[in-house]
């Protein structure tokens, strides 16, 4: 029997979310609009940054300045064009490593699976700002990779820590690579070996069921992967100032931190972090497009 | 049909794991170095953790007091988020109709954007915005706790609508059909039933705030608002710093490891014991309610 008239309203469940809603309107939605109104302020007589909250006055003078510094040529294009290589970069490598290392452990780690995902998961947990230190002593001038490289005979060993493009990369890759490995591992976790069998069976070579069958469906795994690395380094500024401390290697994250932090022109700071969610409202309007498309297509 | 052992993805992986770990094993044990360097291995001693009369986590109180104020921070993360977020996870998986698409997005708001975007939008409202509520929170530690628990708080909405999806309706209504009130059954059926992912979500909770730099610094007042991954980012570079800094990164990962690694076990072991246990006594309890 059931007992329909017992049964709570919609009104009482609300209840139960409504502390929790507002607190995230107070603190997402309503700082979101200061953002916005910062961006689109103005300057006082001491050419000091003052929001516009009303919508009516808003300015478009600074978001223009902002964006016509970001095109190439611009005073932050370098900081844009970094962070898009940099990113664009340590993406490549979370695939090259991480994808072979996710799918050995879902599909071919027998006795040593759940040690492995242990050990998979460790790095997860290992504070991000131990794990630069960790690399600011091994890249030390005289530290272990050097020590490494001059017993190999390499006479002048690079200056690592100093404004080095490609340790910046190393360190967001290390840091970042946990985020990606684990839902792809958990995304070719869930794949039916039997899918693979029956390709095997229909005559496919390893390599080729591997091809048509286990590649298409990690796809989704990927995306949310790749998705999970993107976001937070394409906001990350203290990677950079730990590994490189030089301006040389400025990524859009730091220009940011530098205007909002660090000087005077909250503003500007404010119209780059509306630049870079608009850089990043592409990509996830891609990656919703692709996975609304994969759930069609495998569900 | 025979799988074959792909030698090639044995090395990749194993040279992963020993790349992504032996770094932070070396960073921990120069924590123990007897020299003052972070680089070059002098010898084994505990100089920086007890033995230097000023300069040791023992007795340099900026440590402590960076440890303490980090502990600070999720004591109360974990005290606000938790049960703020628990309500927000029954609440949406139970509640539908107008809204409650709207209230789903805006709990995912804080997952999916960049912390500094986070962090700048949160400093420009307690800097700018001079009306109640935001008037009343000061940067500092109040600030600090704001921020920390408007990211933790959808962890701990994801972990438990996770539980309350595999737990399903039948315990409640059976509950209701023995003549419980909604609240009671709420009370004495689901929440036994998701003590489990409640304690997770709490040592997440724990773990993430302790973590945490980007919203922590950006909601920071002074130095006595400072937290090891503060202290740890202000110091990383410099040429004065002494091991210690290792030894109190070191303390970070254990407290860290120790709350995942508990919440990993209460999730296993409670689950278990609450599939058998939990569920057969609160209905056995209800059926009697049910009759007097």
């Amino acid at each position: 029997m059931r007992l329909r008239a017992r049964r709570p309203g919609a009104g009482s469940w609300r209840g139960f979310a409504l502390p929790g809603i507002v607190w995230l309107v107070l603190f997402t939605v309503v700082p979101a609009y200061a953002l916005l109104a910062m961006a689109f302020g103005k300057e006082n007589f001491l050419l000091e940054p003052v929001p516009a909250w009303n919508p009516g006055t808003w300015n478009v003078g600074f978001l223009f300045q902002a964006i016509s510094g970001a095109v190439p040529g611009g005073e932050f294009w370098p900081s844009v064009r970094n962070t898009i290589v940099y990113v664009a970069a340590s993406l490549v490598l979370c695939f090259v490593i991480g994808y072979p290392v996710a799918y050995y452990v879902a599909r071919h780690a027998r006795r040593t699976k759940a040690l492995l995902i242990v050990l998979l998961v460790i790095p997860f947990w290992v504070s991000y700002l131990l794990r630069m230190l960790a690399w600011i002593g091994l890249l030390a001038s005289d530290g272990y990779v050097n020590k490494v490289l001059s017993g190999l005979g390499v006479a002048h060993p690079p200056n690592w820590l100093n404004g080095n493009a490609y340790s910046v990369i190393l360190a967001l890759v290390y840091g970042y690579i946990p985020y990606f490995i684990l839902p792809v591992f958990a995304g070719l976790d869930r794949i039916d070996r039997h899918q693979i069998e029956a390709a095997r069976d229909l005559g496919a070579t390893p390599f080729s069921a591997f091809l048509h069958v286990t590649l298409p469906l990690s796809r989704p795994a990927l995306l949310a992967g790749s998705a999970l690395v993107v976001l937070p380094m394409f906001g990350d500024y203290y990677t950079n100032d730990l590994i490189s401390g030089s301006p040389r290697t400025n990524m859009l994250g730091n220009e940011i931190n530098l205007f909002v932090q660090g000087g005077p022109q909250k503003n500007l700071g404010a119209c780059l972090v509306v630049v870079m969610m608009a850089i990043l409202l592409v990509a996830m309007a891609y990656y919703v497009l692709q996975t609304a498309r994969d759930t069609r297509r495998f569900a | 049909m025979r799988w074959e052992r792909p030698r090639t993805l044995v090395a990749v992986t194993w040279a992963y794991i020993a790349w992504a770990l032996v770094p932070v094993g070396v960073a921990i044990l120069f924590s123990f170095n007897a020299g003052r360097s972070r680089s070059v291995w002098q010898g084994f001693s505990l100089r920086w953790w007890t033995g230097d009369p000023t300069l040791s986590i023992l007795h340099d109180p900026d440590y402590s007091h960076a440890l303490v104020h980090s502990l600070t921070l999720a004591g109360l993360d974990m005290a606000i988020a938790t049960p703020l977020g628990v309500l927000l996870a029954i609440g949406l998986a139970r509640w539908r109709g107008r809204g409650s698409g709207a209230a789903n997005g805006l709990m995912l708001v804080p997952l999916v954007t960049p912390e500094i975007v986070m962090a700048v939008s949160l400093l420009l409202v307690f800097t700018q915005l001079s009306i109640v509520p935001f008037t009343l929170v000061h940067l500092g530690t109040t600030a600090q706790v704001v921020g920390q628990v408007t990211f933790s708080l959808s962890y701990v909405v994801v972990i438990v609508r996770g539980r309350l999806a595999s737990i399903g309706g039948h315990y409640e209504e059976a509950a209701r059909d023995l003549g419980a009130t909604t609240f009671g059954a709420l009370r004495l059926v689901l929440l036994p039933l998701l003590a489990p992912a409640i304690l997770a979500s709490m040592l997440i909770v724990f773990a993430l705030s302790i973590d945490d730099f980007v919203v922590t610094q950006y909601m920071s007042s002074n130095a006595g608002t400072t937290t090891i991954p503060m202290y740890l980012y202000s110091n990383a570079r410099g040429g004065t710093t002494t091991p210690a800094l290792n030894a109190l990164a070191t303390i970070l990962v254990f407290v860290t490891l120790l709350g995942v690694g508990i919440a990993f076990l209460a999730y296993r072991f409670f689950g278990r014991w609450t599939q058998t246990g939990a569920e057969s006594n609160a209905l056995r309890e209800l059926s009697g309610l049910g009759t007097t």
